[in-house]
């Protein structure tokens, strides 16, 4: 088990890629010290060990920083792999190549729409990107169908690999539902997601690591002021 | 008996290559089958329901694996042979950081700035590429290959930067990284297309030429409209 000074984790409390690495590491029982950012005002820090992206989070492991956050999750099954911790990703390569392919494609394709409605500037532009969230989402639906198996998460009995990368985003869909009025994930539209929902956040391995929407909804107004015109 | 496994591909896609250069490094047979881009089988529409492109990879019953760079994982995880991503857990971070970063940072400015009409966003596109590219000149200080002495996952993520300085160059005429620029780039492009399993999975030059050559009209009216819409 890794001494706190040999773990560090560069981070923002409101980042759903954050959450995503906290979570992998709470699963793994990894204690670590933790490094809150200023996103509109990246310290040197950050700038030194996430050159390229200057983003969050950064992981610090013996000096050595790991950067993207599905890659860290990787690198940290694979570190504290092995043994009593759980396994995050599957162990069969297909079952593996699934999680990560819908992975990726909450990344690229859930991610942008989502944070489309939050930024947008006219509600012409919300209503499309929330329409746009809403197809992702219904494909991510069928997803759940072919990846759980029947079981309660994408990773079968237990959380994994997929149910972090799309369960660490559930906080700001609260958070646009307060904002906004939207519902994104509903009983009627999505019922697997909408379940599988609330047994994400009950899951004892990741129930504590989700922020406080209010922190969010400030967080949401800060980008805002700044992106929006 | 070995499963069999099918690979649907289209000529010329750096993409492609990159899970036929896994599949044959890992001494895996596969049948290719060749899709018309502009003329979708429903065997790839099936199999790629998500985002309908190549390459998709079958093995045996499985349902398909798509996204290139998770089929060369899949094929380094699925079948034994010499690894294709590096074994510690920290260089194989650093791989798949170095290959999102070609993904997202690299391709498509190298694209724009290839097929662009316009000058001036020409220009901007080029700018971007090349502070892209520098980043990668680093990796490669004291390195034949992004993966050390022997090909890996890394040369396979960046292949496509081998096609844009080689052939996409000769089409287009444009020469976008000068003569003194980016040395162990060019050299890596070089070393990398004339690997010995690589070069067997790679049509010849001429070929490749040939048929950007011939799509080159078709390109330029894609690029052309998407750069119209930024």
């Amino acid at each position: 088990m890794a001494r706190e000074g040999d773990l560090k984790l560069l981070g923002l409390v409101v980042s759903p890629f954050v959450v995503r690495v906290r979570m992998a590491l709470s699963m793994k029982g990894v204690s670590y010290e933790y490094i809150e950012q200023d996103v509109f005002n990246k310290s040197e820090l950050l700038i030194r060990y996430n050159p390229v992206h200057k983003k969050v989070p950064v992981l610090i492991h013996h000096g050595k920083p790991i950067c993207e956050s599905l890659a860290i999750v990787e690198y940290v099954d694979e570190v504290w792999g092995g043994g009593a911790p759980p396994s995050i990703l599957p162990a069969d390569p297909y079952e593996r190549a699934t999680a990560r392919f819908w992975a990726t494609y909450v990344d690229d394709k859930l991610f942008p729409a989502w944070i489309g409605v939050m930024k947008a500037a006219t509600e012409e532009e919300k209503a499309e990107k929330v329409s746009q969230t809403l197809a992702v989402l219904l494909h991510l639906e069928e997803a759940f169908a072919k990846c759980s198996n029947g079981k309660a998460f994408f990773g079968g009995d237990s959380v994994g690999y997929l149910d972090l990368a799309l369960g660490c985003n559930l906080f700001w869909f609260e958070t646009l539902r307060e904002m906004f009025d939207v519902e994104l994930i509903d009983e009627g539209r999505t019922p697997l997601l909408a379940s599988w929902a609330q047994r994400f956040g009950e899951a004892a391995a990741v129930k504590d690591l989700v922020p406080n929407v209010d922190k969010a909804v400030e967080h949401a107004k800060k980008m805002r002021r700044v992106f929006v015109h | 008996m070995a499963e069999p496994v099918k690979l649907i591909g289209t000529f010329g896609s750096p993409f492609v290559h990159r899970a036929e250069v896994a599949l044959r490094l890992k001494g895996v047979p596969y049948e290719l089958i060749l899709e018309d881009l502009t003329n979708k089988s429903e065997l790839l529409l099936r199999h790629n329901p998500i985002h309908k492109s190549v390459p998709v990879l079958l093995h045996g019953d499985r349902p398909a694996i798509c996204e290139s760079l998770l089929i060369v994982e899949y094929i380094d995880e699925a079948f034994d042979g010499p690894p294709l991503l590096p074994i510690d857990p920290y260089d194989r971070a650093m791989a798949r950081f170095w290959a999102q970063f070609i993904e997202q940072k690299c391709a498509k400015p190298f694209w724009m700035a290839l097929w662009l009409n316009d000058g001036d966003k020409r220009e901007v596109f080029v700018k971007e590429a090349k502070e892209n590219m520098a980043l990668l000149e680093s990796r490669l200080h004291g390195k034949r290959f992004f993966a050390g002495d022997t090909v890996g996952y890394l040369d396979f993520a960046a292949c496509g930067l081998a096609l844009v300085l080689g052939v996409l160059a000769e089409v287009t005429g444009l020469s976008l990284v000068g003569e003194d620029e980016f040395p162990l780039l060019r050299r890596w492009a070089d070393d990398y297309t004339s690997e010995e399993t690589v070069k067997a999975c790679l049509p010849p030059r001429e070929q490749l030429v040939a048929h950007f050559s011939g799509k080159k009209d078709r390109i330029k009216l894609a690029v052309n409209a998407m750069a119209c819409q930024m």
